[in-house]
């Protein structure tokens, strides 16, 4: 008689993004004079010396979402490269016209770095949650989305952006796997399927430590991105043709389904089955509690994940 | 015997909006706004097609982009946009619609529609040229009363009186149709921020000339343009 197999880790490593993000944003001011940090309050005590430093590139607006992106797309308009960071949903639900219009319309860029995720501030509620940031910056065209999966995933994805003029978004959250993975453009193989595996999973940003644990029992391959826009549409095709079979399990850390057309497109050579998993857009979960607890109310905590992978690969 | 250019001078701009036709829902916004942007770009503004990229350049920027025909018809006249052009307004493939594409014609600063923009992007623009240390260039950004209605210009000139942007000026045509009004005049809710505030008949050439260029030192300047009601 064998013992029961042990109860799969949390697989959730505490990661301090935001922080690493400030020291990283701070340094750039000191090496490049094109940069500037446009802040409402969220976090300008981090930007202290940094706004000492650099009076005129450190703007904290106080409490004015609208105005932050305003003024980022401004401050484009003279030729500056603005970091914009407050939390997800008041960086891009609130002032999504602004984002829309005063970024892409303009036809000027910045750097949006949200805090929070969809939900690290579980115990706030619902109002500081935002699962859908990634489908609604979605909406817009030529966006570059950042999700890193660990701390120092952070500074090589900032300093790429503040290279160049596009709109992009870097996703923080304070949870992520236990290392650090390749964060630039491309899908990348962390553990590979034979040639008769079942498919392939792809592992967005922080979720994939949770993935490699609730898939090492399947024969499966796990890739991973922290960059999902543009989707690497190529890399995911190759990978998913030298797997056994052509289907495709996507887990993000926001809104279900946000990739599933990418992966469509990605895969529309080869017949093929996909699923999507991601925070779950049936209802909205009202809970408090902490992000384990939101985890499990989505199945995306290493036990869902399981379930939902074995259901879908051992059809 | 010298001539003047044709389609250059003031009296020339009912003509070449007459180009433009098509627009009568935004006719008394378009009305309204003229002697301001003929006196802002024949006396005001320093910029014309030749610096329209430079960055030391005084910037214009339309948020109100409804009515856009007057704003045409003072390019057209200054130069920026040829006569051609302006009869293709509002097809297809014109650069010219009912509301400005900063991508699509040269010295429009903004592209504009949705109210409430301009002054956001207008702060941001103050920002970034007091942040290389250009500090001749003005930024001028054209505001309506209804326009005001829409909270993020709130949030906009509280910042900008606060951070003290005094190359900023914001010009509000006051038209009356803003549909709750603005008890006590829209110039209280700038001079309560910290800014400069003027107004002027919005038809006194020679008045905004005035009250767009008195110095205003170490703060925002506002000034209110006073027209003859929405009919």
């Amino acid at each position: 008689m064998t013992a029961a197999p042990p109860a799969p880790a949390p697989a959730v490593t505490a990661q301090p993004m935001r922080d690493v993000f400030a020291e990283t944003a701070a340094a750039a001011l000191d090496a490049d004079p094109r940069p500037v940090v446009v802040l409402a309050d969220v976090s300008a005590d981090r930007f202290t010396d940094a706004a000492r430093r650099h009076p005129d590139r450190v703007v904290n607006l106080g409490i004015r979402e609208q105005s932050m992106i305003g003024v980022a797309g401004g401050l484009a308009l003279t030729g500056m490269r603005p970091i914009v960071h407050t939390f997800a949903p008041f960086l891009v639900e609130r002032p999504f016209e602004q984002v829309k219009l005063d970024l892409g319309h303009q036809g000027v860029g910045a750097v949006l770095v949200s805090s929070g995720a969809s939900y690290d501030g579980a115990h706030y509620g619902r109002t500081h949650m935002a699962p859908g940031d990634v489908a609604l910056l979605d909406s817009l065209p030529e966006w570059t989305v950042h999700v890193p999966g660990h701390a120092a995933e952070v500074p090589p994805i900032l300093e790429s952006a503040l290279r160049g003029d596009g709109n992009v978004y870097v996703r923080l959250s304070e949870r992520g796997n236990a290392a650090a993975r390749p964060a630039g453009p491309g899908t990348h193989p962390i553990r590979s399927g034979s040639g008769r595996s079942s498919g392939t999973v792809l592992a967005v940003g922080p979720m994939l430590d949770r993935v490699l644990a609730a898939t090492e029992d399947l024969d499966v391959t796990v890739a991973y991105t922290a960059t999902v826009r543009p989707f690497d549409r190529e890399g995911l095709n190759r990978i998913a043709a030298r797997a056994g079979q052509a289907d495709v399990l996507v887990v993000e850390p926001y809104l279900e389904g946000t990739s599933a057309h990418e992966v469509a497109a990605a895969l529309s050579d080869r017949r093929h089955r996909q699923l999507s998993l991601g925070v779950r857009r049936d209802t909205e979960v009202r809970g408090y509690g902490t992000p384990a607890d939101h985890d499990r109310a989505h199945g995306l905590d290493t036990a869902g994940i399981a379930e939902r992978a074995r259901a879908f690969f051992l059809l | 015997m010298p001539t003047a250019p044709a389609f250059t001078r003031y009296a020339d701009l009912p003509a070449l909006s007459g180009l433009m036709t098509g627009d009568e829902k935004h006719r008394s916004a378009a009305e309204s706004t003229r002697e301001v942007l003929w006196v802002l770009y024949d006396r005001v503004l320093d910029v014309s097609p030749e610096t329209a990229d430079d960055p030391d350049r005084d910037r214009f920027l339309l948020s109100k982009g409804h009515g856009p025909v007057p704003y045409y018809a003072v390019l057209a006249a200054k130069g920026f946009i040829d006569l051609a052009t302006l009869r293709r307004w509002a097809e297809f493939d014109s650069p010219l619609g009912h509301h400005p594409d900063r991508t699509r014609i040269p010295g429009v600063e903004i592209s504009s529609g949705s109210l409430g923009h301009g002054l956001g992007l207008g702060v941001g623009t103050a920002l970034g040229l007091r942040a290389q240390g250009r500090t001749r260039p003005r930024v001028v950004v054209l505001m309506g009363d209804g326009e005001f209605d829409e909270g993020s210009n709130h949030e906009a000139v509280a910042a900008a009186g606060r951070l003290g942007l005094d190359n900023l000026t914001a010009v509000v045509v006051d038209n009356s149709s803003a549909t709750h009004g603005w008890p006590g005049g829209i110039g209280t809710r700038f001079s309560a921020e910290g800014w400069q505030t003027r107004s002027a008949p919005g038809r006194d050439r020679s008045a905004l000339d005035d009250a767009l260029t008195r110095p205003h030192r170490g703060r925002p300047l506002a000034v209110v343009a006073r027209v003859r009601p929405k009919g």
